[in-house]
């Protein structure tokens, strides 16, 4: 067959398997020692040993790492081609091999090969089909033939059952981002020495960093075959090989060079990062010391108001003049219903629960807001209502009561959804608990679209004419 | 210093970056979303790896890969993400890696609602999947310590090469407060186990897989002693007004917080009541909950699940005094009038 020198990429013994050093605990016949072997060669013709590492996945060949002198990673069962992504994107120009077998890869891994070859992750994978579950002693995998008995098809596959041997070369052929697809065989030397031009193939594009290659290689499994490994090679091209085609199904090598397999990105130093997150922004004034009464605020109105946001400036208001803040949204189902809201508290004192059941200043921007909480506020508190929008009266008199048409008023500056923010200052401005030229600070800062932050100001302005006419 | 309002969710992704998280692997899902939301924008702005996987199952598979190459890496889910994740937690304490999994905690079984609880404390606290392992877990209650704790992680896993939990819930995740972010960014160093693609390196093996009894044995004991070293040196919990208390409320995240203002009512009632909040709930504060358990009348462990800590409590103090068990599912939290009406109907405050 063929004729193995020691590679440098290859144990001289295999201290990790314990007793018996110097065979592999493959059976006779095993295609993966062949697989090992035609790899290890790759690795030194490439001169990449050390920059290698090996993803064993679970099955037989879970202890390759006995064998390979290199990184070596055992992976849960499926999963190696996630576990490569993610140490690919953490070292560069490390050279990443994902072994796996075919129930590791065409049974319970499907999720995990799909989306690393559709990402075009710059890896190389072997897989190797040889037709049944070998650790687990010879059950069905999913590339098992029709008729082929296993111990979980004693009778033999049938399409009524199990459905149709699966093709994976064809599968990640249908992908577009793979460069390198190609199914090969154990089953003569010629098809050995085309496995290794392949094996070789796929660890080169991945060392000029061109993205995906996957060489399925079709090998036999004597033992669970229950054949000799003469006789197995010769099933292996008598009856595998039809089902599964060995050719070259893509090589793109030549074409492409995927700039996007160096995903660095510009680094930030720790200086930059501070910088970038606001740490290093200088001392913040903090208020001089008031005694201040703390705020249970409910902000309600429907879905698209802004109360959420409201509630934001409110507690960005508090964190600028140094009180504790905390701002509770409302979401979900409850959103889409009539009311929107969100639970503020403001105070001195450290919070405790930021769910605001009982209220002392109630925001109603519509309706069925008032209609919900009205009967919840504290006695003595405030209730404020958007009278452009709620026609009803409070019917408490154990509360204050403060009406103002937000909408209208937004509407005259020339944005209706503004109305949040002249109900915002609005509160600011009556309870007189924080300053209403800290939210001319914060504003800016939180809103997002910077194009609304003029005309949000003017609705700083507009709420202060008003209170200053009507109700002060 | 300036202190600035942040989410919950929020505060985590930046107390990762400057704990040293280099990579985050996230799967959507609420109330969680924020995390690799805030992530997505501030990982790759900042020159870090932000990557959305196909499932969770591929995510912790994806920290698996990324703490073994000696990265610093984090994701971030809730319930039914959690429950997919739990054989990679597995591989990850077998393997003795270092990571970090946030779990904002939504309400279940099953798909559940997206409301707070804190049903996954059992699973959390005992590691999750198959096998004799323990992960540190630590419980912030409000939008700093979710920073705070999320910062500390990184040194903590990498320090005793475990995966640390941030156990949180809906609402911790969701609420906004002032945060005062870390004014230090912190980075990890080399590992002399990692995969590092590099000659140093070659020869270093990331596995779980030991056929030999005996030696599957000793990974146990070692992991076992690493355990006890974790139980003496990592215990962290917060007491409000325990000196003088008759009852204690034991209880730990939103649950904490509507203690908090209940207590200070429920002291107006003359009932003399305390706080204890374990801020680790692995290592559970065994010794000190003894130490009270001699000093009091009774504790009241307050929860969004069935009694899961309460079994705790029970078991860490032998049932020496009486356990109250007050317990809320399906995504309520209870009102403050309501532990405080409870609590004196309970207690008998005058
Ligand atoms: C989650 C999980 N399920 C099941 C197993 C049991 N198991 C170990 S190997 C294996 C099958 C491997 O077959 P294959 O991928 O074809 O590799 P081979 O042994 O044939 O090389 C299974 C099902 C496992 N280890 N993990
Ligand atoms: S069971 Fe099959 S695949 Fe496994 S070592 Fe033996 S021959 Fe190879």
């Amino acid at each position: 067959m063929i004729k193995h020198t020691k590679s440098k990429s290859f144990y001289d013994t295999f201290e990790r398997k314990g007793p018996g050093q110097k065979v592999t605990h493959y059976c006779p016949g095993c295609g993966h020692g062949t697989i090992h072997k035609l790899i290890a060669q790759a690795l030194d013709e490439l001169d990449v040993q050390d920059r290698t590492i090996v993803c064993s996945p679970v099955g037989c060949s879970v202890f390759a790492y006995y064998y390979f002198d290199t990184g070596n990673i055992q992976c849960s069962h499926g999963r190696a081609p996630a576990v490569a992504t993610a140490m690919r994107r953490v070292h560069d120009d490390a050279i990443i091999i994902c072994y796996q077998g075919d129930g590791d890869l065409a049974g319970i891994g499907t999720t995990e090969i799909i989306h690393a070859a559709n990402r075009g992750e710059n890896l190389t994978v072997f897989f190797v089909n040889n037709a049944i579950y070998g650790m687990t002693g010879g059950q069905m995998a999913p590339t098992t033939l029709f008729g082929q008995k296993t111990m979980t098809t004693p009778t033999g596959r049938t399409m009524a059952q199990d459905g149709a041997p699966i093709g994976v070369a064809e599968i990640i052929n249908a992908i577009k981002s793979p460069v390198y697809v190609e199914r090969t065989s154990l089953g003569t030397p010629g098809k050995i020495q085309k496995t290794r031009k392949a094996i070789k193939q796929a660890l080169q594009n991945q060392v000029e960093k061109k993205g995906f290659s996957l060489v399925e290689i079709l090998a036999p499994c004597p033992i669970n075959w229950k054949m000799e490994p003469l006789q197995a090679r010769k099933w292996l091209q008598e009856h595998l090989e039809p089902v599964f085609p060995v050719k070259q199904f893509r090589d793109n090598s030549d074409e492409l060079i995927q700039a996007q397999f160096s995903t660095k990105l510009p680094w930030k130093s720790d200086e930059e990062v501070l910088d970038y997150f606001g740490v290093n922004k200088e001392q913040k004034q903090v208020k001089q010391e008031k005694e201040i009464e703390e705020q249970l605020v409910k902000f309600s109105g429907f879905g698209g108001q802004g109360v959420m946001l409201g509630g934001v400036l409110m507690a960005n208001c508090a964190t600028e003049e140094g009180l504790n803040a905390t701002w509770l949204p409302s979401y979900g189902p409850e959103m889409r219903g009539g009311t929107a809201n969100a639970s503020i508290i403001i105070s001195q004192d450290s919070i405790g629960s930021p769910v605001v059941d009982f209220p002392n200043v109630l925001i109603a921007m519509n309706g069925p807001s008032l209609d919900a909480f009205e009967e919840k506020v504290h006695a003595g508190g405030t209730i404020l209502v958007n009278s452009s929008i709620v026609s009803q009266k409070i019917s408490r008199s154990d509360v204050t009561a403060v009406y103002i048409p937000v909408s209208d008023l937004a509407s005259e500056v020339g944005m209706i959804a503004g109305a949040n923010i002249i109900m915002l200052a609005t509160y600011l401005l009556v309870s007189k608990i924080m300053d209403i030229n800290t939210l001319r600070k914060v504003l800016p800062e939180s809103i997002k679209k910077k194009q609304f932050v003029d005309i949000n100001m003017k609705m700083i302005d507009k709420a202060e004419e008003y209170f200053k006419e009507h109700l002060s | 210093m300036s202190k600035q309002l942040l989410k919950g969710n929020e505060a985590v992704a930046y107390g990762a970056i400057m704990g040293g998280a280099t990579h985050f692997f996230g799967y959507p899902i609420t109330p969680a979303s924020e995390i690799a939301h805030k992530a997505a924008e501030i990982f790759p702005a900042t020159g870090r790896f932000f990557m959305q996987a196909e499932s969770e199952v591929s995510v912790i598979n994806m920290l698996y890969g990324a703490a073994a190459a000696g990265a610093r890496s984090m994701t971030a889910s809730s319930g039914p993400g959690m429950s997919l994740m739990m054989e990679g937690f597995s591989y990850i304490a077998c393997a003795e890696l270092p990571c970090v999994v946030v779990d904002v905690q939504r309400a279940g079984p099953g798909l559940g609602n997206i409301w707070p609880e804190q049903g996954d404390y059992t699973t959390v606290v005992t590691g999750g999947g198959h096998g004799n392992y323990k992960c540190v877990v630590l419980a912030p209650n409000s939008c700093q310590e979710m920073c705070d704790f999320t910062y500390r992680a990184f040194e903590i896993a990498d320090k005793y090469r475990t995966l640390v939990f941030i156990l949180s819930d809906a609402y911790i995740g969701q609420m906004m407060e002032p945060v005062q972010l870390p004014t230090e960014m912190k980075h990890g160093e080399r590992k002399d186990w990692a995969l590092y693609a590099d000659k140093e390196s070659r020869n270093n093996l990331v596995t779980s897989i030991f056929m030999n009894q005996k030696i599957m044995n000793d990974v146990n004991l070692n992991l076992q002693k690493k355990y006890r070293k974790i139980e003496e040196e990592l215990v962290e919990y917060e007491e409000v007004d325990v000196e003088d208390a008759e009852y204690i409320f034991i209880a730990f995240g939103i649950t904490a917080r509507v203690c908090l203002t209940a207590l200070k009512k429920i002291r107006d009632t003359g009932i003399k009541i305390g706080l204890f909040r374990p801020q680790t709930l692995y290592p559970f504060p065994k010794k000190r909950l003894n130490e009270l358990a001699k000093k009091c009348k009774g504790f009241i462990v307050a929860e969004l699940n069935a009694g899961q800590m309460a079994d705790e409590v029970e078991l860490t103090i032998n049932c020496k005094i009486p356990v109250l068990r007050y317990n809320w599912f399906g995504g309520t939290v209870p009102s403050i009038e309501e532990v405080i009406e409870r609590t004196v109907a309970d207690l008998g405050g005058k």
